[in-house]
Protein backbone atom coordinates (compact mmCIF):
# COMPACT_ATOMS: atom_id res chain seq x y z
CA UNK A 1 0.00 0.00 0.00
CA UNK A 2 1.02 3.41 -0.89
CA UNK A 3 -0.52 6.38 1.28
CA UNK A 4 0.66 10.11 0.44
CA UNK A 5 0.20 12.07 3.00
CA UNK A 6 -0.50 15.92 2.50
CA UNK A 7 3.03 15.52 0.65
CA UNK A 8 4.71 18.98 -0.99
CA UNK A 9 7.92 19.14 -2.80
CA UNK A 10 9.99 21.86 -3.64
CA UNK A 11 13.06 21.47 -6.34
CA UNK A 12 16.19 22.98 -5.52
CA UNK A 13 15.56 25.51 -8.25
CA UNK A 14 12.51 26.60 -6.39
CA UNK A 15 9.99 25.05 -8.43
CA UNK A 16 7.15 24.03 -5.93
CA UNK A 17 6.06 20.87 -8.34
CA UNK A 18 3.76 19.40 -5.76
CA UNK A 19 1.29 21.71 -3.75
CA UNK A 20 -0.37 19.35 -0.90
CA UNK A 21 -1.16 15.93 -2.65
CA UNK A 22 -2.51 13.76 -0.48
CA UNK A 23 -3.62 10.09 -2.13
CA UNK A 24 -4.06 5.91 -1.09
CA UNK A 25 -3.16 3.32 -3.94
CA UNK A 26 -3.84 -0.29 -2.07
CA UNK A 27 -1.88 -3.10 -3.24
CA UNK A 28 -3.40 -4.69 -6.18
CA UNK A 29 -4.48 -1.67 -7.58
CA UNK A 30 -4.07 -0.43 -10.99
CA UNK A 31 -4.02 3.53 -11.54
CA UNK A 32 -2.60 5.70 -14.17
CA UNK A 33 -1.62 9.20 -12.95
CA UNK A 34 -1.78 11.30 -15.49
CA UNK A 35 -1.67 15.37 -16.47
CA UNK A 36 0.37 17.55 -18.91
CA UNK A 37 3.78 17.68 -18.86
CA UNK A 38 4.49 19.60 -15.63
CA UNK A 39 2.04 19.20 -13.90
CA UNK A 40 3.75 17.06 -11.22
CA UNK A 41 3.16 13.30 -12.14
CA UNK A 42 6.65 12.29 -12.20
CA UNK A 43 7.36 14.20 -9.41
CA UNK A 44 4.89 12.50 -7.43
CA UNK A 45 5.93 8.61 -8.48
CA UNK A 46 9.84 9.37 -7.74
CA UNK A 47 8.45 9.77 -4.10
CA UNK A 48 6.99 6.06 -4.16
CA UNK A 49 10.60 4.70 -4.42
CA UNK A 50 12.02 7.20 -2.07
CA UNK A 51 13.91 9.14 -5.09
CA UNK A 52 12.64 12.17 -3.85
CA UNK A 53 11.24 12.47 -0.10
CA UNK A 54 8.84 15.07 0.51
CA UNK A 55 9.99 18.81 1.45
CA UNK A 56 6.73 18.92 3.73
CA UNK A 57 4.26 15.72 4.38
CA UNK A 58 5.13 11.92 4.15
CA UNK A 59 4.79 9.11 1.90
CA UNK A 60 4.41 5.43 3.52
CA UNK A 61 5.13 2.17 1.26
CA UNK A 62 3.54 -1.03 3.02
CA UNK A 63 3.68 1.19 6.61
CA UNK A 64 7.29 2.19 5.98
CA UNK A 65 7.68 6.00 5.90
CA UNK A 66 10.16 6.78 2.74
CA UNK A 67 12.30 9.39 4.65
CA UNK A 68 13.42 7.00 7.13
CA UNK A 69 14.97 4.23 3.89
CA UNK A 70 17.27 3.97 1.33
CA UNK A 71 16.42 4.02 -2.20
CA UNK A 72 17.97 0.75 -2.50
CA UNK A 73 15.83 -1.04 0.22
CA UNK A 74 12.99 0.62 -1.40
CA UNK A 75 13.80 -0.42 -4.94
CA UNK A 76 13.62 -4.59 -4.23
CA UNK A 77 9.86 -3.67 -3.27
CA UNK A 78 9.01 -0.66 -5.84
CA UNK A 79 10.26 -1.15 -9.42
CA UNK A 80 10.76 1.81 -11.30
CA UNK A 81 10.49 2.38 -15.65
CA UNK A 82 11.92 5.62 -16.51
CA UNK A 83 10.58 7.06 -19.12
CA UNK A 84 13.73 7.40 -21.25
CA UNK A 85 15.57 3.99 -21.09
CA UNK A 86 18.52 5.56 -21.52
CA UNK A 87 18.66 7.26 -18.33
CA UNK A 88 19.09 3.33 -16.85
CA UNK A 89 20.52 1.70 -19.55
CA UNK A 90 24.10 0.86 -19.65
CA UNK A 91 25.25 -2.64 -20.14
CA UNK A 92 26.90 -4.43 -23.21
CA UNK A 93 24.28 -6.65 -23.84
CA UNK A 94 20.23 -7.06 -23.37
CA UNK A 95 21.16 -10.24 -20.73
CA UNK A 96 23.18 -8.53 -19.01
CA UNK A 97 21.23 -5.79 -18.41
CA UNK A 98 18.43 -7.72 -17.52
CA UNK A 99 20.83 -10.05 -14.66
CA UNK A 100 22.44 -6.37 -13.41
CA UNK A 101 20.04 -5.82 -10.31
CA UNK A 102 19.70 -9.97 -9.68
CA UNK A 103 23.32 -10.02 -9.06
CA UNK A 104 23.16 -6.94 -6.79
CA UNK A 105 20.32 -8.20 -4.90
CA UNK A 106 22.43 -11.44 -4.47
CA UNK A 107 20.13 -14.03 -6.35
CA UNK A 108 21.53 -17.87 -7.48
CA UNK A 109 22.92 -17.84 -10.50
CA UNK A 110 20.20 -20.88 -11.41
CA UNK A 111 17.84 -18.35 -10.26
CA UNK A 112 18.85 -15.95 -12.27
CA UNK A 113 19.04 -17.29 -15.50
CA UNK A 114 15.43 -18.66 -15.00
CA UNK A 115 14.25 -14.75 -14.39
CA UNK A 116 16.31 -13.25 -17.16
CA UNK A 117 14.87 -16.47 -19.67
CA UNK A 118 11.27 -15.32 -18.17
CA UNK A 119 11.79 -11.42 -18.94
CA UNK A 120 13.34 -11.92 -22.02
CA UNK A 121 10.36 -14.21 -23.20
CA UNK A 122 7.28 -12.27 -21.58
CA UNK A 123 8.67 -8.92 -23.26
CA UNK A 124 9.72 -10.85 -27.03
CA UNK A 125 13.07 -9.98 -26.35
CA UNK A 126 14.94 -13.20 -26.46
CA UNK A 127 16.40 -12.90 -30.25
CA UNK A 128 18.60 -9.99 -28.98
CA UNK A 129 20.01 -11.65 -25.92
CA UNK A 130 23.35 -11.01 -26.87
CA UNK A 131 22.37 -7.41 -28.79
CA UNK A 132 23.50 -4.45 -27.45
CA UNK A 133 20.68 -2.46 -26.19
CA UNK A 134 22.13 0.80 -28.24
CA UNK A 135 21.85 -1.07 -31.47
CA UNK A 136 17.70 -1.30 -30.50
CA UNK A 137 15.31 0.79 -31.63
CA UNK A 138 13.86 3.57 -29.00
CA UNK A 139 10.55 1.06 -28.50
CA UNK A 140 12.69 -1.97 -27.61
CA UNK A 141 14.78 0.04 -25.76
CA UNK A 142 11.97 0.45 -23.79
CA UNK A 143 11.19 -3.32 -23.17
CA UNK A 144 14.84 -3.70 -22.31
CA UNK A 145 14.09 -1.12 -19.34
CA UNK A 146 11.12 -3.09 -18.32
CA UNK A 147 12.75 -6.50 -18.62
CA UNK A 148 15.12 -5.82 -16.07
CA UNK A 149 13.10 -4.35 -13.62
CA UNK A 150 10.70 -6.85 -14.09
CA UNK A 151 13.21 -9.59 -13.69
CA UNK A 152 13.54 -8.90 -9.62
CA UNK A 153 9.52 -9.11 -9.71
CA UNK A 154 8.98 -6.49 -7.23
CA UNK A 155 5.54 -5.55 -5.39
CA UNK A 156 4.88 -2.41 -7.24
CA UNK A 157 5.49 -1.61 -10.60
CA UNK A 158 5.88 2.12 -11.53
CA UNK A 159 5.88 2.79 -15.48
CA UNK A 160 6.65 6.23 -16.61
CA UNK A 161 5.86 7.21 -19.98
CA UNK A 162 5.51 3.16 -21.11
CA UNK A 163 3.21 3.55 -24.08
CA UNK A 164 5.89 6.11 -25.71
CA UNK A 165 7.20 5.03 -28.85
CA UNK A 166 5.57 1.66 -29.32
CA UNK A 167 3.41 1.14 -32.50
CA UNK A 168 -0.14 -0.08 -32.33
CA UNK A 169 0.78 -3.77 -31.90
CA UNK A 170 3.06 -3.06 -29.16
CA UNK A 171 0.89 -0.57 -27.28
CA UNK A 172 -1.89 -3.88 -26.99
CA UNK A 173 0.88 -6.55 -26.15
CA UNK A 174 2.14 -3.67 -23.44
CA UNK A 175 -1.91 -3.33 -22.12
CA UNK A 176 -2.34 -7.24 -21.89
CA UNK A 177 1.29 -7.51 -20.31
CA UNK A 178 0.02 -4.93 -17.65
CA UNK A 179 -3.35 -6.24 -16.87
CA UNK A 180 -1.83 -9.52 -16.81
CA UNK A 181 0.86 -8.34 -13.98
CA UNK A 182 -1.98 -6.69 -12.36
CA UNK A 183 -3.89 -9.68 -12.17
CA UNK A 184 -1.05 -11.95 -10.98
CA UNK A 185 -1.39 -9.35 -7.86
CA UNK A 186 0.98 -6.24 -8.20
CA UNK A 187 0.22 -3.19 -7.88
CA UNK A 188 0.97 -0.89 -11.31
CA UNK A 189 1.06 2.88 -11.65
CA UNK A 190 1.19 4.30 -14.81
CA UNK A 191 2.58 8.09 -15.21
CA UNK A 192 0.84 8.77 -18.93
CA UNK A 193 -0.38 11.17 -21.16
CA UNK A 194 -1.62 8.91 -23.66
CA UNK A 195 -5.30 9.46 -23.08
CA UNK A 196 -6.69 6.80 -25.50
CA UNK A 197 -4.40 3.63 -24.18
CA UNK A 198 -5.40 4.78 -20.91
CA UNK A 199 -8.95 4.48 -22.18
CA UNK A 200 -8.70 1.48 -23.34
CA UNK A 201 -6.76 0.29 -20.01
CA UNK A 202 -9.67 1.15 -17.89
CA UNK A 203 -7.85 1.71 -14.66
CA UNK A 204 -8.35 4.09 -11.79
CA UNK A 205 -7.14 7.69 -12.91
CA UNK A 206 -6.19 10.14 -10.93
CA UNK A 207 -5.89 14.17 -12.38
CA UNK A 208 -3.58 16.55 -12.30
CA UNK A 209 -2.60 19.47 -13.04
CA UNK A 210 -0.28 22.30 -11.54
CA UNK A 211 1.07 20.04 -9.01
CA UNK A 212 -2.54 19.14 -7.93
CA UNK A 213 -4.89 16.47 -8.01
CA UNK A 214 -8.11 17.34 -9.64
CA UNK A 215 -9.97 14.70 -10.03
CA UNK A 216 -9.60 11.00 -9.26
CA UNK A 217 -12.18 8.16 -10.25
CA UNK A 218 -13.07 5.37 -12.38
CA UNK A 219 -11.14 5.91 -16.68
CA UNK A 220 -14.79 6.37 -17.72
CA UNK A 221 -16.04 9.18 -15.40
CA UNK A 222 -12.89 11.04 -15.78
CA UNK A 223 -11.70 11.24 -19.40
CA UNK A 224 -14.91 11.89 -20.32
CA UNK A 225 -15.61 14.90 -18.38
CA UNK A 226 -14.86 17.99 -20.80
CA UNK A 227 -14.42 20.39 -17.89
CA UNK A 228 -12.01 18.33 -16.49
CA UNK A 229 -10.72 17.73 -19.08
CA UNK A 230 -10.31 20.44 -20.13
CA UNK A 231 -8.79 22.14 -16.65
CA UNK A 232 -5.88 19.58 -17.10
CA UNK A 233 -4.79 20.58 -20.79
CA UNK A 234 -5.41 17.17 -22.17
CA UNK A 235 -7.75 16.19 -24.70
CA UNK A 236 -10.94 14.37 -24.67
CA UNK A 237 -10.77 10.42 -26.34
CA UNK A 238 -11.71 10.69 -30.04
CA UNK A 239 -15.06 8.84 -29.81
CA UNK A 240 -16.33 10.89 -26.84
CA UNK A 241 -15.39 13.83 -28.69
CA UNK A 242 -18.06 12.15 -31.60
CA UNK A 243 -20.89 11.70 -28.83
CA UNK A 244 -20.27 14.84 -27.44
CA UNK A 245 -21.14 16.50 -30.78
CA UNK A 246 -24.52 14.53 -31.11
CA UNK A 247 -25.64 15.92 -27.42
CA UNK A 248 -28.23 17.85 -29.34
CA UNK A 249 -29.67 14.70 -30.41
CA UNK A 250 -29.63 13.38 -26.38
CA UNK A 251 -26.90 10.50 -27.03
CA UNK A 252 -25.06 10.45 -23.92
CA UNK A 253 -21.27 11.87 -23.53
CA UNK A 254 -19.76 9.46 -21.25
CA UNK A 255 -18.73 7.14 -23.49
CA UNK A 256 -15.15 6.53 -25.08
CA UNK A 257 -15.23 2.39 -26.34
CA UNK A 258 -15.54 2.42 -30.36
CA UNK A 259 -18.16 -0.56 -30.22
CA UNK A 260 -20.46 1.22 -27.36
CA UNK A 261 -20.55 3.88 -29.41
CA UNK A 262 -21.40 1.93 -32.48
CA UNK A 263 -24.61 0.07 -30.48
CA UNK A 264 -25.57 3.63 -29.14
CA UNK A 265 -25.52 5.04 -32.66
CA UNK A 266 -27.16 1.73 -34.37
CA UNK A 267 -29.78 0.94 -32.32
CA UNK A 268 -31.15 5.01 -32.29
CA UNK A 269 -31.30 5.44 -35.77
CA UNK A 270 -33.32 1.62 -36.04
CA UNK A 271 -30.66 0.81 -38.72
CA UNK A 272 -29.44 -2.28 -36.80
CA UNK A 273 -29.78 -5.48 -39.35
CA UNK A 274 -32.16 -7.51 -37.47
CA UNK B 1 7.98 18.40 -60.38
CA UNK B 2 9.13 15.49 -58.11
CA UNK B 3 11.28 16.62 -55.28
CA UNK B 4 11.98 13.24 -54.21
CA UNK B 5 12.44 9.90 -56.17
CA UNK B 6 14.10 6.73 -55.42
CA UNK B 7 13.77 4.01 -58.00
CA UNK B 8 14.54 0.17 -56.98
CA UNK B 9 16.23 1.82 -53.64
CA UNK B 10 17.45 -1.03 -51.30
CA UNK B 11 19.68 -0.70 -47.93
CA UNK B 12 21.60 -2.74 -45.89
CA UNK B 13 22.95 -1.50 -42.61
CA UNK B 14 26.71 -2.35 -41.78
CA UNK B 15 27.02 -5.66 -40.41
CA UNK B 16 23.40 -6.39 -40.69
CA UNK B 17 22.37 -10.18 -42.17
CA UNK B 18 18.95 -8.19 -44.24
CA UNK B 19 18.11 -5.07 -46.05
CA UNK B 20 16.13 -2.60 -43.32
CA UNK B 21 13.88 -1.70 -46.79
CA UNK B 22 14.49 -3.58 -50.13
CA UNK B 23 13.35 -2.45 -53.42
CA UNK B 24 11.67 1.13 -52.68
CA UNK B 25 10.74 2.94 -56.00
CA UNK B 26 8.61 6.59 -54.82
CA UNK B 27 8.29 10.08 -56.28
CA UNK B 28 7.27 12.81 -53.70
CA UNK B 29 6.19 15.95 -55.60
CA UNK B 30 6.75 19.70 -54.19
CA UNK B 31 4.14 20.59 -51.78
CA UNK B 32 3.05 17.32 -51.08
CA UNK B 33 2.17 16.71 -46.89
CA UNK B 34 3.29 13.07 -46.14
CA UNK B 35 2.42 10.74 -43.63
CA UNK B 36 4.53 8.00 -43.25
CA UNK B 37 3.85 5.60 -40.92
CA UNK B 38 3.86 1.69 -39.98
CA UNK B 39 4.81 -0.68 -37.22
CA UNK B 40 8.18 -0.43 -35.08
CA UNK B 41 10.95 -2.06 -37.47
CA UNK B 42 9.22 -1.48 -40.54
CA UNK B 43 12.13 0.72 -42.17
CA UNK B 44 10.08 3.81 -42.26
CA UNK B 45 12.98 5.52 -39.72
CA UNK B 46 15.77 4.47 -42.41
CA UNK B 47 13.96 5.25 -45.36
CA UNK B 48 13.87 8.64 -44.18
CA UNK B 49 17.75 8.84 -43.44
CA UNK B 50 18.10 8.34 -46.95
CA UNK B 51 16.61 11.66 -48.04
CA UNK B 52 18.92 13.84 -46.28
CA UNK B 53 22.09 11.86 -46.65
CA UNK B 54 22.43 10.34 -43.53
CA UNK B 55 22.74 7.35 -45.76
CA UNK B 56 24.80 6.29 -46.75
CA UNK B 57 27.19 8.82 -45.85
CA UNK B 58 26.83 8.65 -42.17
CA UNK B 59 25.96 5.19 -41.22
CA UNK B 60 27.88 3.72 -44.39
CA UNK B 61 25.99 0.04 -45.24
CA UNK B 62 24.90 -0.46 -48.57
CA UNK B 63 22.49 1.77 -50.65
CA UNK B 64 21.73 0.25 -54.10
CA UNK B 65 19.09 1.60 -56.24
CA UNK B 66 18.69 5.37 -57.20
CA UNK B 67 17.44 8.23 -54.91
CA UNK B 68 17.35 11.96 -55.91
CA UNK B 69 16.26 14.68 -53.22
CA UNK B 70 16.05 18.72 -55.14
CA UNK B 71 17.55 16.95 -58.05
CA UNK B 72 20.63 15.95 -56.04
CA UNK B 73 22.12 11.80 -55.86
CA UNK B 74 22.45 12.22 -52.77
CA UNK B 75 25.28 9.76 -53.00
CA UNK B 76 27.34 12.40 -55.09
CA UNK B 77 26.95 15.32 -52.25
CA UNK B 78 27.72 15.80 -48.60
CA UNK B 79 25.24 15.58 -45.66
CA UNK B 80 25.99 19.89 -44.91
CA UNK B 81 25.16 19.85 -48.83
CA UNK B 82 22.01 17.91 -49.04
CA UNK B 83 20.87 20.09 -45.62
CA UNK B 84 20.22 22.84 -47.15
CA UNK B 85 17.22 21.46 -48.92
CA UNK B 86 16.47 18.91 -46.74
CA UNK B 87 15.91 19.48 -42.59
CA UNK B 88 15.24 16.59 -40.07
CA UNK B 89 13.49 17.02 -36.74
CA UNK B 90 13.76 13.93 -34.97
CA UNK B 91 11.51 12.31 -31.90
CA UNK B 92 13.20 13.60 -28.88
CA UNK B 93 14.09 17.49 -28.65
CA UNK B 94 16.47 17.00 -26.06
CA UNK B 95 19.04 15.29 -28.55
CA UNK B 96 18.65 18.36 -30.80
CA UNK B 97 18.93 20.86 -29.19
CA UNK B 98 22.20 21.89 -27.19
CA UNK B 99 23.12 25.51 -26.98
CA UNK B 100 22.33 27.98 -24.21
CA UNK B 101 19.43 29.94 -25.60
CA UNK B 102 16.48 28.72 -28.17
CA UNK B 103 17.92 32.12 -30.54
CA UNK B 104 21.68 30.30 -30.47
CA UNK B 105 20.03 27.04 -30.94
CA UNK B 106 18.11 28.23 -34.04
CA UNK B 107 21.03 30.29 -35.64
CA UNK B 108 23.46 27.30 -34.67
CA UNK B 109 22.59 25.78 -38.65
CA UNK B 110 22.98 28.95 -40.19
CA UNK B 111 26.16 30.19 -38.95
CA UNK B 112 27.78 27.08 -40.48
CA UNK B 113 26.19 27.83 -43.80
CA UNK B 114 28.63 31.44 -43.49
CA UNK B 115 25.56 33.63 -43.79
CA UNK B 116 26.13 37.24 -43.59
CA UNK B 117 24.84 38.86 -40.21
CA UNK B 118 21.79 40.79 -41.50
CA UNK B 119 20.32 37.77 -43.29
CA UNK B 120 21.05 35.35 -40.42
CA UNK B 121 19.08 37.43 -37.95
CA UNK B 122 16.47 37.63 -40.91
CA UNK B 123 16.21 33.88 -40.48
CA UNK B 124 16.31 33.32 -37.16
CA UNK B 125 13.56 36.12 -36.11
CA UNK B 126 11.47 34.84 -39.13
CA UNK B 127 11.79 30.92 -38.06
CA UNK B 128 10.92 32.21 -34.29
CA UNK B 129 7.82 33.74 -35.34
CA UNK B 130 6.67 31.24 -37.37
CA UNK B 131 7.07 28.61 -34.96
CA UNK B 132 5.39 30.92 -32.40
CA UNK B 133 8.08 30.71 -30.03
CA UNK B 134 9.70 34.35 -30.60
CA UNK B 135 8.99 36.11 -27.09
CA UNK B 136 10.93 32.66 -26.16
CA UNK B 137 14.40 33.36 -27.83
CA UNK B 138 16.41 34.37 -24.81
CA UNK B 139 15.40 31.15 -22.47
CA UNK B 140 17.71 28.50 -22.42
CA UNK B 141 16.05 25.68 -24.24
CA UNK B 142 15.58 23.12 -21.27
CA UNK B 143 13.91 25.38 -19.60
CA UNK B 144 10.99 25.16 -21.81
CA UNK B 145 8.59 22.76 -22.32
CA UNK B 146 8.69 19.53 -24.40
CA UNK B 147 6.50 21.61 -26.77
CA UNK B 148 7.95 24.26 -26.59
CA UNK B 149 11.69 22.22 -27.20
CA UNK B 150 9.83 20.49 -30.30
CA UNK B 151 8.89 24.06 -32.09
CA UNK B 152 13.09 25.13 -31.41
CA UNK B 153 13.49 21.93 -33.28
CA UNK B 154 11.43 22.44 -36.19
CA UNK B 155 12.60 26.44 -36.34
CA UNK B 156 16.22 25.49 -36.48
CA UNK B 157 15.34 23.44 -39.30
CA UNK B 158 13.08 25.92 -40.76
CA UNK B 159 16.10 28.52 -40.71
CA UNK B 160 17.59 26.54 -43.05
CA UNK B 161 14.77 27.19 -45.29
CA UNK B 162 14.70 24.14 -46.68
CA UNK B 163 11.94 22.47 -49.46
CA UNK B 164 11.49 19.78 -47.55
CA UNK B 165 11.63 18.84 -43.55
CA UNK B 166 10.85 15.26 -42.41
CA UNK B 167 9.74 14.58 -38.97
CA UNK B 168 10.41 11.46 -36.89
CA UNK B 169 7.52 10.70 -34.85
CA UNK B 170 8.02 14.46 -33.16
CA UNK B 171 4.87 14.35 -31.10
CA UNK B 172 5.68 11.19 -29.15
CA UNK B 173 6.88 12.67 -25.89
CA UNK B 174 4.65 15.57 -25.69
CA UNK B 175 1.19 16.00 -24.22
CA UNK B 176 -1.74 15.98 -26.30
CA UNK B 177 -2.92 19.51 -26.67
CA UNK B 178 1.23 20.13 -27.01
CA UNK B 179 0.90 17.74 -30.02
CA UNK B 180 -1.64 19.26 -31.71
CA UNK B 181 -0.34 22.40 -31.43
CA UNK B 182 2.84 20.93 -33.30
CA UNK B 183 0.62 18.87 -36.26
CA UNK B 184 -1.12 22.64 -36.57
CA UNK B 185 2.90 24.12 -36.66
CA UNK B 186 3.74 21.93 -39.29
CA UNK B 187 0.98 21.60 -41.10
CA UNK B 188 1.04 25.48 -41.57
CA UNK B 189 4.79 25.12 -43.01
CA UNK B 190 3.08 22.88 -46.07
CA UNK B 191 -0.30 24.81 -46.16
CA UNK B 192 1.64 28.30 -45.88
CA UNK B 193 4.67 27.88 -46.94
CA UNK B 194 4.66 25.27 -49.42
CA UNK B 195 7.31 22.82 -47.45
CA UNK B 196 7.30 19.55 -48.72
CA UNK B 197 6.62 17.48 -45.48
CA UNK B 198 7.45 13.69 -44.97
CA UNK B 199 6.00 13.16 -41.01
CA UNK B 200 6.38 9.54 -39.44
CA UNK B 201 3.71 9.19 -37.44
CA UNK B 202 2.11 6.28 -34.99
CA UNK B 203 -0.76 8.75 -33.71
CA UNK B 204 -3.12 8.92 -36.80
CA UNK B 205 -5.96 10.10 -35.57
CA UNK B 206 -4.09 13.27 -34.52
CA UNK B 207 -2.08 13.47 -38.21
CA UNK B 208 -4.08 12.27 -41.14
CA UNK B 209 -5.95 14.92 -41.20
CA UNK B 210 -3.96 17.22 -42.47
CA UNK B 211 -1.97 14.79 -44.95
CA UNK B 212 -2.81 14.40 -48.91
CA UNK B 213 -0.78 11.19 -49.06
CA UNK B 214 -0.40 8.44 -46.86
CA UNK B 215 2.36 6.08 -46.89
CA UNK B 216 2.46 2.85 -45.43
CA UNK B 217 5.65 0.48 -44.61
CA UNK B 218 5.58 -2.97 -43.06
CA UNK B 219 8.78 -5.57 -43.17
CA UNK B 220 10.94 -2.50 -45.50
CA UNK B 221 7.97 -2.17 -48.42
CA UNK B 222 6.05 0.46 -48.96
CA UNK B 223 2.20 -1.95 -48.61
CA UNK B 224 -0.23 1.17 -48.81
CA UNK B 225 0.58 4.26 -50.48
CA UNK B 226 -2.44 7.19 -51.51
CA UNK B 227 -5.18 9.45 -50.69
CA UNK B 228 -5.73 9.00 -46.50
CA UNK B 229 -9.84 8.39 -46.96
CA UNK B 230 -9.21 6.07 -49.49
CA UNK B 231 -6.50 4.32 -48.40
CA UNK B 232 -8.11 3.42 -44.64
CA UNK B 233 -11.63 2.75 -47.01
CA UNK B 234 -10.13 -0.14 -49.15
CA UNK B 235 -7.62 -1.59 -46.27
CA UNK B 236 -9.07 -1.58 -42.94
CA UNK B 237 -7.46 -5.51 -42.31
CA UNK B 238 -4.51 -3.87 -43.51
CA UNK B 239 -3.90 -1.44 -41.51
CA UNK B 240 -4.99 -2.76 -38.24
CA UNK B 241 -1.09 -3.18 -36.98
CA UNK B 242 -0.85 0.10 -37.99
CA UNK B 243 -3.89 1.78 -35.63
CA UNK B 244 -6.73 2.68 -37.48
CA UNK B 245 -7.61 5.91 -36.04
CA UNK B 246 -10.74 5.29 -33.93
CA UNK B 247 -13.27 7.88 -35.92
CA UNK B 248 -12.40 5.55 -38.74
CA UNK B 249 -13.26 2.07 -36.99
CA UNK B 250 -16.53 3.78 -35.82
CA UNK B 251 -17.34 5.17 -39.43
CA UNK B 252 -16.50 1.24 -40.65
CA UNK B 253 -18.87 -0.09 -38.00
CA UNK B 254 -21.77 2.31 -39.15
CA UNK B 255 -21.22 1.28 -42.20
CA UNK B 256 -21.27 -2.28 -42.23
CA UNK B 257 -24.24 -2.02 -39.97
CA UNK B 258 -26.41 -0.90 -43.00
CA UNK B 259 -25.94 3.20 -42.10
CA UNK B 260 -25.12 5.30 -45.26
CA UNK B 261 -23.12 7.82 -43.87
CA UNK B 262 -21.06 9.92 -46.17
CA UNK B 263 -17.29 9.95 -46.86
CA UNK B 264 -14.42 8.13 -44.88
CA UNK B 265 -13.97 10.67 -41.53
CA UNK B 266 -10.26 12.04 -40.56
CA UNK B 267 -11.53 13.78 -37.09
CA UNK B 268 -14.52 13.57 -34.62
CA UNK B 269 -16.03 16.69 -36.00
CA UNK B 270 -16.39 15.59 -39.41
CA UNK B 271 -18.23 11.93 -38.25
CA UNK B 272 -20.33 13.81 -36.07
CA UNK B 273 -21.74 15.85 -38.47
CA UNK B 274 -22.14 13.10 -40.90
CA UNK B 275 -24.15 11.05 -38.43
CA UNK B 276 -25.78 14.44 -37.95
CA UNK B 277 -27.09 14.72 -41.47
CA UNK B 278 -27.86 11.08 -41.51
CA UNK B 279 -29.83 10.96 -38.81
CA UNK B 280 -31.30 14.40 -39.73
CA UNK B 281 -32.03 12.68 -43.35
CA UNK B 282 -33.55 9.42 -41.88
CA UNK B 283 -36.46 11.36 -39.84
CA UNK B 284 -37.07 13.56 -43.13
Amino acid sequence: MIEVEDVYFTYPNGVEALKGVSLKITSGEFVAIMGQNGAGKTTLVKHFNGLLKPTKGKVLVDDVDTRHVSVATLARKVGFVFQNPDHQLFSETVEDEISFALKNFGFDEKTIRDRVDWALNILDLTRYRKTSPFMLSGGERKRVALASVLAWDPKILILDEPSIGQDRNQKERLRQFILQMNHQGKTVVIVTHDIEFVAECEPRVILMANGKIVADGDAKSVLTDPDLIAKSWLLLPEITNVLLNLNDLGFPTNVMDVFEAGDLIIERTGWARK
Amino acid sequence: MAIIEARNLTYTYPYAESPAFKDVTLRIERGEFILLTGPSGCGKTTLCRCFNGLIPHFYGGKLEGEITVAGLRTIEHPIHEIAQHVGLVFQNPENQLFALTIEKDVAFGLENLGLPRDEMRRRVDWALKVTGIYDLKNRAPFEVFGGQQQRVAIASVLAMQPEVIVLDEPTSFLDPLSARNILGVINRLNKELGITIILVEHRLDLASRYANRVIVMNEGQIILDGEPRKVFLENEAALIGVGIPKVVRLYMLLKRAGLNIGRVPLSPEELSKSIMEALIFDRG
